[in-house]
């Protein structure tokens, strides 16, 4: 069924055709809508499910790991400082293995306090061990949490779905959404193998010495890499289902380009709205990045190959570093024969707009003074 | 439901108070267990001591962590299993103590023990919130010994209005496990405060654990006792007073404690028992 919904009003419908069964949140905008619709779903008996209301977002996290260690199917959501305070349980929950499934509407961090958007919360947590996966429409949050909670599960690896903050979060977008007994047929409910039974007591995240860390890590690696394999086979049942296509790295348009633009989240769309309306001048690719973790190297490889030039977009900074999509993007990239000119640009941090009037013009510049710009480029505000 | 072979040091007070405190409970429990020395005497991978499901979490979390569980396993239709939240006064005084009022508000359907050994033993003798005044620690050196009063927990936690609270020690061990088998029966959230001494961080043999445990109760230092929906109290039996001197005179961690002081422990501890007998009606003794 067509619904107009909002991003937030997307997760929280996805969550609920995903059945989770304990969800766990804290207050936090732009995030609040997705725990306040779930609640009232719980309320309301329309989801079976136990809705904790923490008293912290560490709190949130260590609620669905013990929900998740007990064999149920978890789910929280939150932003920006809240997702900051979660970071060592969100290495908890990876490094237990564990299968939790989290919104991240992303937001820019504080000090000073700002309620616009961009990556740097989310992307600050690439090195905890989680999937992440971001999205540009609000089909796409819904889309992603359905296939998240697989994945999570076929794997026993935590999966993070990001959307920016009021740009999708906030946004009524037309959405397909599934019959729950279509959901019910791709995601069936968590059939845990490991978990807390007390039939057959284990003991499970005490002290092991360096040898078996090293090989768990390892092993985390390893399976990191299958995500990318199993991602693919998922999106690949969810078409044969729902008919929606996604893939970890999606070259939208790059034949014949001079200059092929990067992007991830709603700088795609802000893009693709731009390649509508500019027919003349010279011509500009897209290659959209869905999934940062585990780094589809060999997808953004392929999508790249043959191009001359492009420009990695990040609504997010490394500061003394640069954009963040641009670091991975260009480590991806060593050792390729003929690769692409890379360039990096910074842009719409705070939530600072980015049109496809700004799109037009950056392209312009870009064609114009090839080879003659500095390593980081800033998008006019 | 406690393997031999574990990893306490000699006289631990927290592996016999785990060992009865599993008894009371069941094979129907699952533990969680966060950063401690509950955490390092379970043993080491591949070994464990536990009989019983045990999950390893994060230092400040053991009563989310467990509410969590508990939720968890509700959900998939378990509504006997107990879920068991085992802490150190570190990881309930301290950095635990958002993660319990939390749960404790919420009136979360666990049973939270604290074996309290007054420091962080694991790490090798630091002060903690549950540290008593004029205690020898690490980071309470002497010159500069611990100046505060123990945190009183269980003021704090009654405050909660929880079903449920009792102290217990492991030298009144059938008092623990009746403790124990009284919270089994109540819905809500329990908490159990143990006194576990510890020979290495309070500096005396291994062999008068349970004979210090005993002093704390008959000192009045750490009365027996239970609260009920944070209002009824109730004592438990206790045997014939003695002076603080006698608990405090054994332990090196209070070598440098003055003749003034022992006077002033004297009356605080005469005063907190007199406002304690106030509030409790008297317990009978089980014949």
């Amino acid at each position: 069924m067509r619904r107009l919904l909002t991003g937030n009003e997307s997760a929280a419908m996805a969550v609920k055709l995903s059945r989770a069964q304990v969800i766990a949140a804290y207050p936090i905008t732009p995030q609040t809508a997705i725990a306040e619709k779930l609640a009232e779903d719980v309320a309301k008996g329309e989801l079976e499910a136990r809705y904790m209301k923490v008293e912290s977002e560490t709190a949130a996290m260590a609620a669905c790991i013990g929900a998740s260690m007990s064999g149920a199917r978890a789910f929280t959501a939150t932003s920006s400082q809240g997702l900051a305070l979660m970071h060592e349980l969100l290495h908890w929950a990876s490094g237990a293995r564990l299968p939790i499934v989290l919104v991240n509407v992303n937001r820019s961090m504080a000090a000073p306090w700002s309620l616009g958007v961009d990556q740097n919360d989310s992307l600050s947590q690439r090195d905890t061990g989680w999937v992440q996966l971001y999205c540009e429409t609000g089909q796409e949050v819904l889309d992603s949490i359905l296939i998240a909670f697989k994945l999570a599960e076929g794997m026993l690896l935590p999966v993070m779905v990001a959307m920016e903050g009021f740009f999708l979060s906030h946004y009524f977008e037309p959405v397909d959404v599934p019959s729950p007994k279509e959901v019910d047929r791709f995601l069936p409910r968590r059939k845990a193998k490991y978990r807390l039974d007390p039939k057959k007591p284990s003991t499970f995240g005490g002290g092991v010495s360096s040898g078996v860390l090293y090989s768990l890590r390892q092993r985390m690696q390893a399976d990191m890499e299958g995500v990318k394999r199993f991602y693919n086979r998922l999106c690949h049942q969810f078409e044969q289902l729902f008919h929606r296509r996604y893939s970890a790295v999606e070259a939208i348009q790059t034949e014949g380009s001079e200059l092929t633009l990067v992007t991830s989240g709603t700088l795609t769309g802000t893009v693709k709205a731009f390649l509508k309306e500019s027919r003349k001048g010279p011509k500009v690719g897209l290659v959209k990045v869905r999934m940062f973790r585990p780094f589809p190297t060999a997808e953004i490889r392929e999508s790249l190959k043959g191009l001359k030039r492009i420009a990695i977009l990040d609504r997010n900074l490394s500061p003394g570093s640069g954009g963040i999509f641009a670091q991975e993007i260009k480590a991806s990239l060593l050792g390729v024969e003929k690769a692409p000119r890379v360039l990096s640009v910074v842009g719409g941090l705070g939530g600072v707009d980015i049109t496809p009037g700004h799109i037009h013009r950056l392209a312009s510049l870009l064609i114009d003074q090839m080879g003659k710009t500095p390593d980081t480029i800033w998008m006019e505000p | 439901m406690v393997a031999p072979g574990h990893f306490a040091c000699p006289g631990c007070g927290e592996s016999i108070a785990f060992r009865h405190v599993l008894h009371a409970l069941g094979r129907n429990t699952v533990v969680v267990t966060t950063a401690g020395c509950g955490s390092v005497v379970d043993g080491y991978y591949p070994t464990t001591a536990s009989r019983v499901p045990f999950f390893h979490c994060s230092f400040g979390t053991a009563a989310t962590t467990a509410a969590g569980v508990k939720a968890g396993l509700e959900m998939q239709g378990d509504r006997r299993t107990h879920v068991l939240a085992w802490a150190g006064d570190g990881g309930t005084f301290d950095i635990g103590f958002q993660s319990l009022s939390g749960a404790a508000e919420r009136n979360e359907d666990i049973l939270y023990v604290c074996y309290d050994n007054e420091a962080y033993m694991n790490t090798g003798v630091q002060r903690s919130s549950a540290t008593p005044k004029g205690a020898w620690t690490t980071t309470t050196p002497k010159g500069a010994l611990e100046d505060r009063p123990k945190k009183n927990l269980i003021a704090i936690l009654a405050a909660h209005e929880i079903p449920y609270i009792a102290t217990a020690t492991v030298a009144y061990l059938e008092d623990l496990e009746e403790k124990v088998k009284r919270a089994k029966k109540i819905a809500g959230f329990r908490f159990i405060h143990i006194l576990s001494p510890c020979p290495p961080g309070w500096i005396f043999p291994p062999e008068k654990t349970i004979r210090l445990a005993r002093l704390a109760v008959t000192s009045r230092i750490f009365p027996l006792f239970e609260v009920e929906n944070g209002k009824e109290y109730s004592l438990s039996p206790m045997d014939e007073k003695v002076s603080v001197r006698e608990y405090i005179q054994g332990q090196g961690r209070f070598r440098n404690f003055t003749e003034e002081e022992m006077a002033m422990l004297q009356r605080n501890v005469d005063q907190a028992w007199d406002n304690l007998a106030a509030k409790a009606k008297p317990k009978k003794r089980k014949p």
